[in-house]
Parts: structure tokens; sequence; C-alpha cells
């Protein structure tokens, strides 16, 4: 009951950023942009992505940049690994969920493993002993199950989701007990500010690269996240095809 | 007694051979996809993480051992016509090439940004699931160690001068998927040549940018 009320108001919060930000920015795509099948939203999910974009720029990155000055790189690496082991345990979870119990067993095996070996998850012994590390989420798991992914959607602060992310990610912050039970609230506020922190350090270099490479960046965003999804529900599965998205070249 | 010699001599050439062949690892016609993809792999991070000048992030030189070690197995010109899908066509031959080379420059500079933050990585390769007459394979690798994993598949096609790889995957996304919306978009906007102009201003921004690290 309790997860049902705080759900529902977590989905009020939600609609309601969005709604703020559609407001922000009125709704219209660039000239000449070919609508996307996948994205019947685009001209709402568009002011969204450039806020988001705004407050990456000025906000996040800049953080990040400090949080790269101030500690050593081992240290970061402590931070990264620590985050990683506790996700794993939900890695674990979402795994037997999808009916994966050998996943499951791996991810168990690496939380064993890091937390005691690895010094309660700061180093990670499991990868270099041979343990595979996976992620998994509530948006793979209802994938898995065969829900429809929906229409594209960009989400404020949260980035690239759809439909049926959207509901992955509000019950992923919903199952987060570990972290909604600590306290005090400032030990908690402070280890959510660098959990996230530490999830945009995981992609600084590699964020650089995508703006040199991106001719329009938010179809790249776009398309790549839509591919990148159903590769990661299609992962670990017997019946897994290589993901071949089918070429029609009438050139040959 | 004397064909014994010769046959020594022919023995010892052919292992000479062979064994010259598994050091040297340079991939010719006949080499395996899943082969190549290694082979090419292990020679550029070896080449790499030898070079403290590449990882200080001095673009030229790296720009120049992708030229080298890995653009001859790959065919550009597929993966562009790929990318362009129906456009291609209207393209003039002379806008094709351009395009390929303007697009293969992007890539070469995206991918050597990338190389360039090789530090203490491995890859892991996957058995190749393919049948011995296919003419396409995916050879899939994973690379290790620095955040999470890293799934990075090549896309190969056999040719008459052996196999190219022609599309990549960087963590479940097809590079030629990506481009596509993203050049038909250019193209509606600002016709081909539109799109040759934006590939030249980018690559040129980027040659001229400030190394990252």
């Amino acid at each position: 009951m309790n997860l049902l009320v705080g759900l529902t108001s977590k989905v009020k919060r939600l609609s309601i950023l969005c709604l703020a930000a559609l407001m922000m920015g009125c709704a219209s795509l660039p000239a000449g942009v070919e609508p996307s099948p996948h994205d019947p939203w685009e001209s709402f999910n568009r002011p969204i992505f450039e806020f988001n974009e705004v407050l990456d720029a000025y906000v996040l990155k800049p953080v990040v940049a400090g949080y790269r000055f101030v500690l050593p790189e081992f240290v970061r690496e402590g931070i990264y690994n620590f985050f990683s082991n506790y996700n794993d345990i939900y890695t674990a979870l979402q795994n037997m969920l999808q009916g994966k119990p050998d996943f499951a067993f791996n991810d168990l095996m690496r939380v064993v493993v890091n937390t005691t070996f690895g010094l309660g998850g700061l180093i990670d012994m499991a990868t270099p002993g041979g343990l595979e590390k996976h992620k998994e989420d509530w948006g793979q798991t209802f994938g898995v199950w065969g829900v429809p992914a929906g229409p594209y959607v960009v989400l404020p602060f949260f980035g690239p989701s759809n439909v049926r992310d959207t509901f992955g990610t509000v019950a992923d912050l919903e199952s987060d007990y570990f972290f909604k039970y600590i306290n005090p609230v400032g030990l908690r506020n402070s280890l959510t500010g660098l959990r996230v922190v530490n999830s945009r350090n995981t992609y600084y270099e590699a964020g650089d690269l995508l703006d040199g490479a991106a001719i329009d960046k938010y179809s790249f965003m776009r398309d790549a996240y839509i591919q990148r999804r159903q590769y990661q529900i299609n992962e670990g599965r017997d019946d897994e095809e290589p993901t071949m998205p089918p070429y029609q070249n009438p050139y040959e | 007694m004397k064909s014994f010699n010769k046959f020594t001599q022919c023995l010892v050439t052919a292992v000479l051979f062979i064994s010259g062949g598994v050091f040297a690892q340079i991939p010719d016609q006949a080499t395996a996809p899943d082969a190549l993809i290694k082979m090419v792999v292990t020679d550029v991070m070896a080449s790499v993480k030898a070079d403290p000048d590449i990882q200080k992030g001095n673009i030229p030189k790296i720009v120049e051992l992708v030229e080298k070690k890995i653009v001859p197995y790959t065919d550009m010109r597929r993966t562009t016509e790929m990318a362009m899908g129906p456009n291609w066509k209207k393209a003039t031959p002379e806008q094709q090439s351009q395009l390929v080379m303007e697009f293969k420059n992007l890539l070469i500079r995206t991918y050597s940004g990338a190389l360039s933050q090789l530090r203490d990585q491995t890859v892991q390769f996957k058995s190749l699931r393919a049948a011995p007459d296919d003419k396409e394979v995916v050879v899939k690798t994973v690379v290790l160690g620095r955040g999470d994993p890293v799934p990075l598949d090549y896309r190969l096609e056999k040719t008459d001068k052996g196999w190219k790889v022609y599309d990549m995957n960087i963590m479940g996304v097809w590079l030629v998927e990506a481009y596509r919306n993203q050049f038909s978009n250019q193209i509606s906007q600002n016709g081909i040549e539109g799109l040759v102009k934006f590939l030249q201003d980018r690559n040129k921004q980027l040659a001229t940018a400030k190394p990252a690290n």
C-alpha cells in the first residue's frame, strides 16, 4: 500500500515536471526534419531535450569537472565500484524476474565477492575473477515480459526514455529501498548527489566524443537509445539473434 | 641423403614461414573474420599502450595509427552507402566520393578520441557463431575495465579482398542505423550538398579543436 501511494505521488511529480518542461519550449520541429515512427511526440520531446542539454552544460558537467579535478582517479574508481556493487543486488533480482537464474547467480556471486574481498564494494574483484558484470532495470524486465516500448519520451533530468521505461524508472526509484531508508536525510541526499555525479562521470569523455560525432544530437541520441534498449532486452536470451537491423540495400 | 637434406630444408623453410606468419599476425585475404578482428584489435591496443604520445591525446598520431592499422580492413564506401539509404543514388559520383571521405574522417576522429582514452582495458573476444559459407558475419567483443563493460561488435562482409568491416555496434547501437536519420534529415533540410558541407565543416572544426585530455 505504502509502495502504491509512493508510486502515484512520484508519477504525479514526474508528470508535473513534464508539463512544466512542455510549457517552457513551444513545440515545433526544425524545418525539414522527417518525423520518426518511434517518436510521435518529437515536438514535445525536443524542448525537454534542450532543457536537459542546458542543465548538463551549465550545472552537471561543471560539477563533474570539479569532481575529477579534486579526487584522484583511484578514489573515483572506488566510488564507481561501490555504487556498481550496490546496483548488482538489483541486477540479480531483475535477472531472477527475467527468468535468467544463471545470470542472477553470477550477479549474486559478484556482490558476495566484492562486498567481502572487495572491501565493501570499493574494489571490483569479481570482473577479473571471471564474473561478468550485467546491468538490468525494471524497464528491461518489463521489456522481457513483453511490454511494448511505446513512443519515445525525453524525461526532464532523466533524459531519453519511452513510455515503458518511464514506468521502469519510477519503479527503479521506488524499489531503491536501501537508499530510501538511509537516515539522516542529509547523508541520504549527499549520497544521492554523489551517485548522480558518479554516473555522469562514467561518460564524461564519451559525451564529448558524442558531441563531435553527432550531426543532430537529438535524433542521434533517440535512435541510439531505441536500439540500445532493444539490445539490452534481447541480451542473454537463448533465442538471441545477432541484432541485425534489416538492411534493404537496393544498390547492389 | 640428398633428398633427406632437401626435405629438412623445406621443413625449416615451412616452419619459419608459418611462425613468421604467427608472430607478425598480419591478416590476409584468407583470414577468418573473428581472427581478423582479434589480430587488428590486439595490434592496435598494443600500439596505443606502448605510445605515451597517444595516451596524452596526440590526435594526429592516433589518426595515423588508425589509417594504417584499421582502415585497410574496412569498407567505408559500403558504410556510407548504407547510412545514406535511398539518398545514395541521388548523389553524383563526385558527391559520393566526397561523402565517403568526409564520413570516414569523422568516424576516424571519433574512434581516435576513444582510442586515446584506452588505458588498462582488456578485450574479450566471443566465439563466432556463423556458418562456414556465410558472406556476412557479426564478430562480438566486450571491452572490460574502467566502468561498465562495453559491448563492441563488428559486422563484416566477405569480399574478394578478404573480410571487411562495414558497421560497428557500440553498446547496442549500430553505427549505420544511428546515422541514417541524421543523414536524411540533413539532406531534406539542405540537400546532399548541404550534408557534404556540414561534414566538411565539422571535420575542420574537430581538426583544430584542442585535445580532450
